[in-house]
């Protein structure tokens, strides 16, 4: 059986399944309400020394996140209420749990990713206290095993001994948890998302945590076509890095620029610059996160990404709010969200947030080589306003004598009108194509809609076709053409995107080896 | 003498008031004797600057702006020192970067 989920961290794992979930040693009760207390607190003891033991032994991310649990141990008001429960007469176990049990309700009703992530540290904190009050001493993980469960607990990731293997398949999960980022960063295969159908099984699968899927009870023939590309993939990542500090060029000698995506300034704090070409998309909804930014702030996020990249080019996208990205205060709430007032229609109805943004891309112009973009444009009247307004902002900041630089000013190419009819886009100063946005609406299957995922590929021949005609008319025209969705970084999407015309690829940073790689194996 | 301090700052950090930064915040808020407390809005509600537990629990996304009053010896010094460390953002090297 075959099983389709999300990867969290790229790589293959063969090995037995191993049950996350199985249930604990049972708690026995104490006498009286004095001893339930002292038991938990010797529990919580317990957990905080068996922490600190990991910590010597963890890296700086790993002892971040330990020291985290630590910190959130050792406070009392976490263990408050649950002291305050067994007062009244309920069990350690039962009081603790049900403490934390309501902060882990608090964490999963976040509106934010990174918060609603932390309910799987407290569930963590949870398990470690009522671990050390049942005395489980808990059966350790066999080597190479892949660990299924609901979620896992980070603590769990770190007493595992990865260097046989073995991987990590959860049914729910989330690519922003701690354990995602620690995966990432060991290479350890992590898949999320799969879903019931998991059920309880047992004996040997298959994590293919490259293309998302894992084969419970393979056949011979799944077996073999799991090992080939489990062994491609490991000689493709070991060529790799050989490539990161290259340029791109394709067997057949062709250039090829390679960008990076970026989402926060921060981001490229961890990028080498010599191993990009440039910034091809900074998103800047990030800025917009419970309030609109002001223009300082924009001001010193796109002047420290501009630094950064010295001469080289950075593409910054006004902001594309709306779609699955609401912003409170901004967005509207709408029926088909990916169909309304997202991207320009929205920063053009809301001048005075859009106005704020273009103020501080125009001063952030001096400080490099800045390019601007305007998202989900469909018509040519659009990319005539947002550029008349940034001319009206530059007279304005020339009038009060602000140093400032009118940009370059492109758009994405993710609405179908533009790439069928690219002529009425002849003045603008560059096309980036925005392959995710682009596909889901030729193919007319939202992206953030699972059961329709097999139809959202960039492969489909009408979306390769569009591709093409814009490269063409840019290429005619003289105008710049990128591309900065998913695809660019995908190493079985590189060579249908090269040879759809395409020269100028931008990818997250974590793909530019493997994207290098695979742009060094095309023949054109 | 009942020596008492306020002030805002803006969280420009990545993912905002998380897990790292805030060990970092409350270890530093304990560090002085005076009654410290943060908050969201600026008619509260104002919480135990020293537990991580009511810290986390604020849930502050990047780009709030962090209310923080303190109360007691050396309260000037105790915001002073935490608004910087929120304007250092945390002394983080924001390695939280997620994949498109």
């Amino acid at each position: 059986m075959r099983i389709k989920g999300i990867s969290a961290s790229a790589g293959y794992a063969e090995g037995s399944l191993f049950d996350l979930d199985r249930p604990p040693a049972v708690y026995v009760g104490k006498a009286n309400a004095a001893e339930e207390a002292q038991a938990l607190k010797a529990a919580i003891g317990k957990a905080v020394n068996r922490l600190a033991l990991l910590v010597e032994a963890a890296d700086s991310d790993a002892a971040g996140i330990l020291e985290f649990h630590i910190a959130m141990l050792e406070d009392d008001a976490l263990s408050g209420p649950a002291l305050a429960s067994i007062g009244s007469g309920q069990p350690a176990d039962a009081a603790w749990r049900q403490t934390l049990e309501a902060e882990i309700a608090g964490y999963a009703a976040s509106d934010q990713d990174y918060f609603r992530a932390r309910a799987a540290d407290l569930r963590d904190i949870r398990d470690q206290v009522l671990r050390a009050l049942s005395e489980d001493s808990e059966s350790a993980t066999p080597q190479g095993a892949i660990l299924y469960g609901e979620d896992i607990a980070p603590t769990r990731f770190l007493e595992t001994d990865w260097s046989a293997g073995g991987g990590i398949a959860l049914k729910a999960g989330s690519t922003a948890s701690h354990v995602a980022m620690l995966a990432r960063s060991r290479g350890v295969p992590m898949m999320v998302g799969l879903g019931a159908s998991m059920g309880k099984s047992t004996g040997v699968a298959l994590l293919d945590a490259e293309h998302g899927d894992i084969v419970l009870s393979p056949s011979q023939a799944e077996f073999e076509t799991f090992r080939r590309s489990a062994t491609s993939f490991a000689a493709r990542q070991g060529k790799a890095q050989a490539f990161l500090t290259q340029p791109a060029v394709t067997r057949a000698g062709t250039a090829v620029q390679v960008q990076v995506n970026i989402a926060d300034p921060s981001d490229v704090d961890g990028i080498d610059v010599a191993t990009c070409d440039g910034v091809g998309l900074m998103r800047t909804e990030f800025l917009f996160g419970k309030t609109l930014p002001d223009e300082e702030a924009q001001y010193r996020a796109y002047r420290k990404v501009l630094e950064w990249a010295g001469d080289k080019p950075v593409t910054i996208r006004t902001v594309d709010a709306g779609g699955d990205k609401p912003v409170p205060g901004f967005t509207v709430a709408e029926a088909n969200p990916f169909l309304g007032m997202r991207g320009i229609r929205l920063s053009l109805v809301r001048l005075d947030v859009f106005r704020l943004q273009i103020r501080a891309l125009l001063r952030a112009a001096i400080h490099g080589n800045l390019k601007v973009m305007f998202p989900m444009i469909a018509t040519a009247e659009e990319y005539g306003q947002a550029a008349a307004l940034f001319a009206e902002e530059q007279t304005a900041l020339a009038a009060r004598g602000v140093a400032h630089k009118l940009p370059p000013l492109g758009i994405m190419v993710e609405v179908p009108s533009v790439a069928i009819a690219p002529e009425s886009f002849g003045n603008v100063a560059f096309f980036s194509i925005g392959s995710n946005d682009l596909t889901q609406y030729v193919m007319a299957a939202a992206r953030d809609n699972a059961a329709v995922a097999c139809l959202n590929s960039v492969h489909h021949p009408a979306v390769l076709r569009l591709i093409a005609s814009v490269t063409v008319f840019g290429r005619e025209r003289g105008i710049p053409v990128s591309l900065c969705g998913d695809a660019g970084g995908d190493p079985t999407a590189i060579p249908a995107l090269l040879e759809a015309g395409l020269r100028d690829l931008s990818v997250a940073p974590a793909q530019l080896a493997m994207a290098k790689a695979a742009i060094a194996d095309v023949l054109v | 003498m009942s020596a008492s301090a306020e002030a805002t700052v803006l969280i420009t950090h990545n993912v905002g008031l998380h897990a790292r930064p805030s060990v970092k915040f409350t270890k530093l808020a304990k560090s002085f004797a005076a009654k410290v407390e943060v908050a969201v809005t600026a008619s509260g509600p104002w919480l135990d600057a020293k537990s991580i537990v009511k810290v986390m629990a604020a849930k502050a996304p990047k780009g709030t702006v962090l209310h923080i009053r303190a109360k007691g010896d050396g309260a000037n010094k105790a915001v002073e020192a935490l608004v910087d460390l929120v304007r250092r953002d945390f002394d983080e090297d924001g390695d939280h970067a997620r994949s498109a």
